[in-house]
């Protein structure tokens, strides 16, 4: 494996000057430390959570009490609008139902779009450009532009209100932003590791299962995060495609605080359940995320 | 797996190490590797028609994918466009290009164009400076930094949905929480509300899709400045900048080609608009808050307008695409050639 050699020297060179900055750093005027950035991160903070955090505590008021005082603490907190929510089948076949949506759209978008991204970073051949330039276009169909059509062709293909059905548009509407981000990434990887592998005999595809994909490992990450999201949010398409119990939460959300208006705690406890699952899915993965993002941005 | 990345873009950024020195090793390594891979083709099993065939291979599902499930119905509504249809039966009443003038000349349309352009321009003008502002100011060490990008993240990952949810209950007249917290303190809302009102329906919209986009914007700065190499900023105090002298002659510049491309991404985001919209007003009150996509969904799904509706959706596209080319060509272009031979002077 003298492929590896080249990745340490630069790791090990890199984490030097790495930590060579770390210290520099505490010494610069970057540092931290005074109070009006305490502050103004502070207000940030509170611009960010404080409507999530309303939602989220007035799921534990009555109405009466939602009514009467929306600006104070719940009295008295309840827990029947949470329970009441977590024990309606419907909620939870809405929830299956975006999971598994979310899943299959999740698994094509990365397994297509690093394939696709693959050639488009690190090929050189006629027509390249041309091919990019399609799915930077992409980026800018909007679903709704085709989505009387797509209506119809779904139900060509007797997908109508079905998993799938929802998924494979989806994914294909997500793989333009896939193909945009991974490929600058893809492009990053030196071209030192693939003449290395050149030189051991791994083909272009070796080189593509042994080292790019390992090494994409983030960016990966990032377009998988993005579709997940993308779909457990999407509104407009399952709005169009699916009907009654193949619903998603969305559509949950919005059906539930139309037919409950009255019911507005409950709507805020349903709300607030909806958003739990992709909240800690996406946090948890933020890191990575980013990391990805600026990849994208910068190139 | 951060790691290992940050080894990648730390080789390509550091041409300090011995194998990229050099600036010509990396071309004459592509160039030599070539004519090589013609001399052992049978030992690498390429040649160009085994190249073309793992191009095709690999790009094709995701092409498929494409092709079928945005280029052929896109092109369905262009189709349709042309026609008089009320979504069923076979297309019969062909009336050219009655439909587009019949939108062109859509108060209603124009009004919903215009929505889209002040969300467009209002983004960028609210977002931009607030989102560098509040980048510029986080982006050192500080106690929390973790915690505090996740929490900013938060808004983002919401779905518009869940958002304008949670928002419209704000929003409610006399008991919303807004209108509560703005009685106590002296003042009082429009009557109707604020998703309610003439002049604040739009003006509403936009602070949540502030609420709602800044957080990714300050995320996307700050990771944009992490690439500003620290030398710079060393540079720069030694010859005795202070902290505004750093960030507007250094950090801003450097910062150029993030910007250019969040923007990018913002305005196409505001010209398809709809999710929030549709939660928070439903376009209305009296059109108020309309925007091109909920004028073609209404036209569409409640009035089975679809020639009229198509005849909307394919004047958005060329409007997106109109404005992203002028942007790519004006804007973005300087970022594609001219910022990698910068950075890499820069960080030599």
């Amino acid at each position: 494996m003298s492929t590896a050699t080249a990745a340490p020297k630069g790791a090990a060179a890199a984490a030097a000057t790495k930590t060579a900055r770390r210290t520099n750093r505490s010494t610069n005027v970057m540092r931290g430390g005074n109070p009006w950035i305490y502050f103004i991160a502070l207000i940030v903070v509170a611009f960010s959570l404080g409507p999530v955090l309303y939602g989220v505590i007035s799921g534990f008021r009555t109405n009466g009490d939602l009514i009467r005082n929306p600006s104070g603490l719940p009295d008295p907190w309840v827990l029947k609008n949470y329970s009441g929510i977590l024990s309606d089948s419907n909620f939870w076949r809405y929830t299956l139902n975006s999971t598994v949506i979310a899943l299959i759209t999740t698994a094509l978008v990365v397994i297509c779009g690093v394939m696709a991204a693959y050639p488009l970073a690190r090929y050189k051949f006629k027509g390249r450009e041309g091919i990019y330039t399609i799915f930077v276009a992409g980026l800018l169909f909007p679903a709704t532009v085709g989505v009387i059509p797509l209506f119809i062709l779904i139900r060509d293909l007797n997908l109508s209100n079905t998993w799938w059905g929802i998924a494979l548009p989806q994914a294909a509407y997500a793989l333009p932003l896939t193909v945009v981000i991974l490929r600058p990434f893809l492009q990053a990887i030196p071209n030192e590791l693939e003449e290395a592998s050149q030189l051991d005999g791994a083909s272009r595809l070796g080189f593509f299962w042994r080292i790019l994909l390992p090494l994409s490992g983030p960016g990966l990450v990032t377009v998988g995060v993005l579709a997940f999201v993308g779909s457990w949010n999407a509104y407009l398409l399952p709005l169009l495609l699916l009907l009654g119990d193949n619903k998603t939460l969305p559509l949950g959300v919005a059906d539930f605080s139309a037919e409950h208006s009255t019911d507005i705690a409950g709507v805020f406890a349903f709300t607030s359940l909806a958003m739990i699952p992709a909240l800690i899915f996406f946090l948890a993965m933020q890191k990575r995320i980013v990391s990805g993002l600026q990849g994208a941005v910068k190139g | 797996m951060i790691d290992v990345a940050d080894e990648a873009t730390a080789q390509m950024g550091a041409p300090a190490s011995p194998a990229t020195s050099n600036p010509t090793v990396p071309v004459a390594g592509r160039a030599s590797a070539r004519p090589a891979t013609g001399r052992s083709a049978g030992r690498r099993g390429s040649g160009p028609f085994r190249k073309g065939l793992e191009i095709t291979l690999f790009v094709a599902p995701a092409l498929a994918l494409l092709g079928l499930f945005v280029v052929v119905p896109i092109a369905r509504a262009v189709q349709i466009s042309f026609f008089k249809w009320k979504g069923y039966g076979d297309f019969e009443r062909f009336v050219g290009l009655d439909n587009y003038r019949r939108v062109l000349e859509n108060p209603e349309f124009i009004e919903a164009f215009q929505h889209n352009m002040i969300i467009v321009v209002a983004s960028i003008a609210i977002q931009l400076p607030l989102g560098l502002a509040i980048a510029l100011l986080l982006n050192r060490k500080m106690r929390g930094q973790g915690i505090l990008r996740t929490i900013i993240f938060v808004p983002y990952v919401l779905s518009e949905v869940i958002a304008g949810v949670i928002w419209y209950q704000m929003f409610v007249p006399n008991e919303g929480i807004i209108d509560t917290v703005l009685s106590s303190v002296g003042l009082s809302g429009p009557k109707q509300g604020f998703t309610g009102s003439l002049e604040w329906a739009l003006p509403a919209v936009i602070a949540v899709l502030t609420w709602k986009y800044l957080g990714m914007a300050i995320i996307l700065f700050l990771a944009g400045l992490q690439g500003v190499p620290e030398e710079l900023y060393e540079a720069a105090q030694l010859d005795g900048a202070s902290w505004w002298q750093i960030q507007r002659r250094v950090t801003i510049p450097m910062l150029g080609p993030t910007l250019r491309t969040w923007a990018f991404l913002s305005m196409i985001g505001s010209l398809q608009l709809f999710d929030m919209v549709w939660v928070l007003t439903g376009g209305g009150p009296a059109n108020a808050t309309s925007t091109m996509a909920t004028f073609l969904v209404q036209q569409g799904t409640q009035r089975s307008n679809y020639g009229i509706a198509s005849a909307a959706s394919v004047i958005l596209f060329i409007v997106a695409l109109v404005m992203a080319l002028l942007y790519q060509r004006f804007i973005m272009n300087r970022d594609n050639t001219a910022t990698v031979v910068r950075r890499k002077k820069v960080s030599r």
